[in-house]
């Protein structure tokens, strides 16, 4: 298989996640998008690892790494939307802007 | 005993310092400290000058005071010679007297501790110049000087007029003072040394060019004339007078005053090597004198009639230094100390007991205050010139170097002209005349006729009249020192050093002698003449309405500096600075402040809190980055 087909496909699976965590209202699909994201890179690093046919698999273990990270960064980001909505009874990601001048 | 002239000055210092930091707690109020300081000073001071007369050599205490990594090193270190040796001893007996004086005189005055700690450091100061034995310590001693006598003549600040006083004579000294450090660039430049023996060395040798020599002598004789008062600077001095008057007997005797005489004396052969530097002395010597004399007459404060004599019998000792005269100069100045400080201690008594400055408020005070009658008019006519009185003997050998140098054979080594030794003589014996012509209305206003002030004036405490004996003795037979009846030209070989061996005796020219005696007897008579009877309804000058109206005016000088300098700097420069300090310099200041509030201001809005906004600024930033680099690296 050229390493072609998986750039593009990883390509607009990232395209896909920039959009949704620049456009979305719901917290809990920007956290999704950012999943999307985080797994186009996912498979720009097997793919990469299968092209260079590298010995150590580096790319692949990497990618374990990420989808080790990706899991617990959900947890904590699903934990903060709790507590966002319940002290604010929302989850719309504009409507929480205290951090302002 | 010369060993231990470095305590000299390092006593007085150690008084200021106790007196400023234990004050109210030392025993008397630190007076006695002070005293004590001085009178251990004296007492070696006293050893020294034995050591002196008796032939001791010169002795040196070097020692470096800031040395720099480069090698140049600052010096400090004291010379004691035969002229440093009579200065200490006229120095610390006139502090001396004055601090014991000043404890019946400043009794009672609320700032009496700070008094007490600026006398013993204005006596440090003096002490300073007078050890040095480079340029720059020298400048240490003459700036602490400069800053007490602003202390001491603001003494009463409370009253404006002595505060402006006080201002006027840092001032005006000031001025001075700028051409000295100058000549002492000019010198360093020159000599590759602050050390006076290296510079006078330099000059001897002629490995200072003419030129340098003439530049630094004029210039160095700037400071002297700011400091002892010579035209054109001389209007600080009568003004001073606003001091308590142990001060002004202080400022006008030992220091200060005597800083820009001696100054000249320690220079002198660098000054003798440049005939410009030494016309330049005599010329500005001859208008002071004869200037400061004429005002002298229209005083009616008994103090500024003194503050005028001082300035004329300062410019007396530059011209004996001006036409060659090293030792008839010096001379003055030792015997001047003694009767001048006589006559304002004395004045300081009429004033403690009259409550006032003004002669037309005192007269008839010979009876009810005989002590401070008899000794002022020792002193008196020691100004005036009278034999044997102490001024009689240096101010003739003043009259005798002139003439010699005017109208004899000078000798070979002086660079003064003729023709300016001619009018320096002339000018000193009108001079002469004035001078016995003032203190002759003086005396017979404040001590003839009937009593016009109010209350009933009397002597005060023994602290008052004890100085004013010992001084009245001093007054009577410094003179004798170097008087050619006591024997060969004695004072002379007391202040010969190694640069200035004795230029040969100054032989007393006694027909000299007659005839400036004569003079000053005619003057006295005159004054007699025209004052015995007390306060004239009018003063006789004014007859001459425009020669009193510019005496009055003090010849339009302080008008001149007023409208022409002072107008010009609090009017014009005084404001441009303020607007420039408030608008440029502290406008920059506050501009950076406000500009940076003002951006921030602008630029928070960016800060929206939405965090989608920012993902977006950081992709397109990322992208941005992208771009860039991949422009860059890829070519």
């Amino acid at each position: 298989m050229p390493l072609l087909y998986p750039l593009v496909f990883a390509a607009f699976l990232f395209s896909a996640g920039v959009y949704g965590v620049l456009a979305r209202r719901n917290a809990v699909m920007v956290l999704m998008s950012v999943e999307l994201m985080l797994n186009a890179v996912n498979v720009n690093l097997v793919a990469f690892n299968a092209y260079l046919k590298d010995q150590l698999l580096a790319g692949q273990v990497f990618a374990l790494f990420v989808v080790a990270v990706a899991a617990a960064e959900v947890g904590i980001g699903l934990a903060i939307v709790l507590l966002i909505f319940r002290n604010r009874e929302t989850v719309n990601i504009d409507e929480v802007d205290l951090l302002r001048w | 005993m010369e060993r231990l002239a470095w305590l000299v000055p390092a006593l007085t210092l150690t008084a200021w310092a106790l007196i400023l930091l234990l004050g109210k707690r030392l025993p008397g109020k630190g007076a006695p400290v002070g005293i004590l300081a001085v009178a251990a000073g004296w007492v070696i001071s006293l050893g020294i000058l034995a050591r002196v007369i008796g032939g001791g050599d010169v002795y040196h205490l070097r020692g470096e005071w800031a040395p720099f990594a480069s090698g140049f090193s600052i010096p400090i270190g004291i010379t004691v010679d035969g002229l440093a040796a009579v200065l200490l001893v006229v120095v610390t007996t006139i502090s001396l007297l004055v601090q014991v004086y000043s404890v019946g005189y400043m009794r009672g005055d609320k700032r009496y501790v700070l008094y007490f700690a600026n006398l013993s450091l204005f006596t440090s100061g003096m002490l300073i110049v007078v050890l040095a034995d480079n340029l720059l310590f020298l400048l240490v001693g003459w700036e602490i000087m400069g800053v007490c006598s602003y202390f001491l003549i603001g003494h009463w600040w409370e009253d404006q007029a002595n505060a402006r006083a006080a201002i006027k004579a840092f001032l005006v000294t000031r001025v001075g003072d700028i051409g000295f450090l100058l000549g002492i660039f000019v010198f360093f430049w020159a000599a590759k040394s602050f050390d006076i023996e290296r510079i006078v060395a330099g000059v001897e040798s002629g490995a200072i060019s003419g030129h340098t020599v003439t530049l630094g002598a004029v210039l160095l004789f700037c400071g002297a004339i700011g400091k002892s008062g010579q035209f054109p600077l001389h209007v600080w001095l009568p003004d001073a007078m606003a001091g308590p008057t142990p001060v002004s007997a202080l400022i006008h005797a030992a220091t200060m005053v005597a800083a820009g005489v001696f100054l000249v004396a320690r220079m002198f052969p660098v000054f003798e090597a440049s005939g410009i530097a030494m016309n330049e002395i005599a010329v500005i010597a001859s208008i002071t004198m004869l200037i400061a004399a004429l005002l002298a007459l229209v005083q009616d404060d008994i103090k500024r009639v003194l503050a005028y004599s001082t300035v004329s019998q300062l410019a007396y000792m530059m011209a004996g230094l001006g036409v060659g005269g090293y030792e008839a100069g010096v001379f003055h100045l030792f015997t001047h100390a003694f009767f001048k400080a006589l006559l304002f201690l004395a004045a300081g008594s009429l004033i403690h007991a009259v409550h006032s400055n003004d002669m037309s408020k005192m007269g008839g005070l010979a009876r009810v205050m005989p002590w401070t009658f008899w000794t002022f008019t020792i002193g008196a006519l020691a100004l005036a010139g009278i034999f044997p009185l102490a001024g009689f003997w240096s101010k003739d050998e003043i009259l005798t170097e002139a003439w010699n140098l005017g109208f004899g054979t000078p000798a070979e080594h002086v660079a003064t002209s003729q023709g300016i030794a001619q009018i320096v003589f002339v000018t000193g014996l009108v001079t002469a005349f004035l001078t016995a012509f003032y203190v002759a209305r003086m005396l017979w206003l404040t001590f003839a006729g009937s009593y016009r002030g109010a209350g009933e004036p009397h002597e005060r405490d023994g602290f008052l009249l004890l100085p004013l004996v010992v001084l009245a003795a001093g007054a009577a037979l410094a003179g004798l020192v170097g008087s050619p009846l006591v024997g060969e030209n004695n004072f002379g070989a007391w202040i010969a050093t190694p640069q200035l061996p004795t230029h040969g005796a100054v032989v007393l020219n006694w027909g000299l002698a007659a005839a400036a005696t004569a003079v000053a007897a005619l003057g006295i008579g005159l004054g007699w003449r025209l004052y015995r009877g007390g306060l004239p309804e009018r003063e006789y000058l004014e007859a001459l309405p425009l020669v009193y109206k510019t005496l009055q005016r003090k010849f339009f000088l302080d008008d001149l500096y007023e409208q022409g300098i002072v107008r010009l700097v609090v009017g014009a420069l005084a404001p441009a600075t303020y607007w420039v300090d408030q608008r440029v310099i502290d406008g920059a200041v506050n501009g950076t402040a406000i500009g940076t509030r003002q951006l921030a201001r602008g630029l928070r809005h960016l800060q929206t809190g939405q965090a989608q906004w920012y993902a977006a600024a950081l992709f397109v930033g990322v992208v941005g980055l992208v771009v860039v680099v991949s422009q860059v690296i890829g070519r």
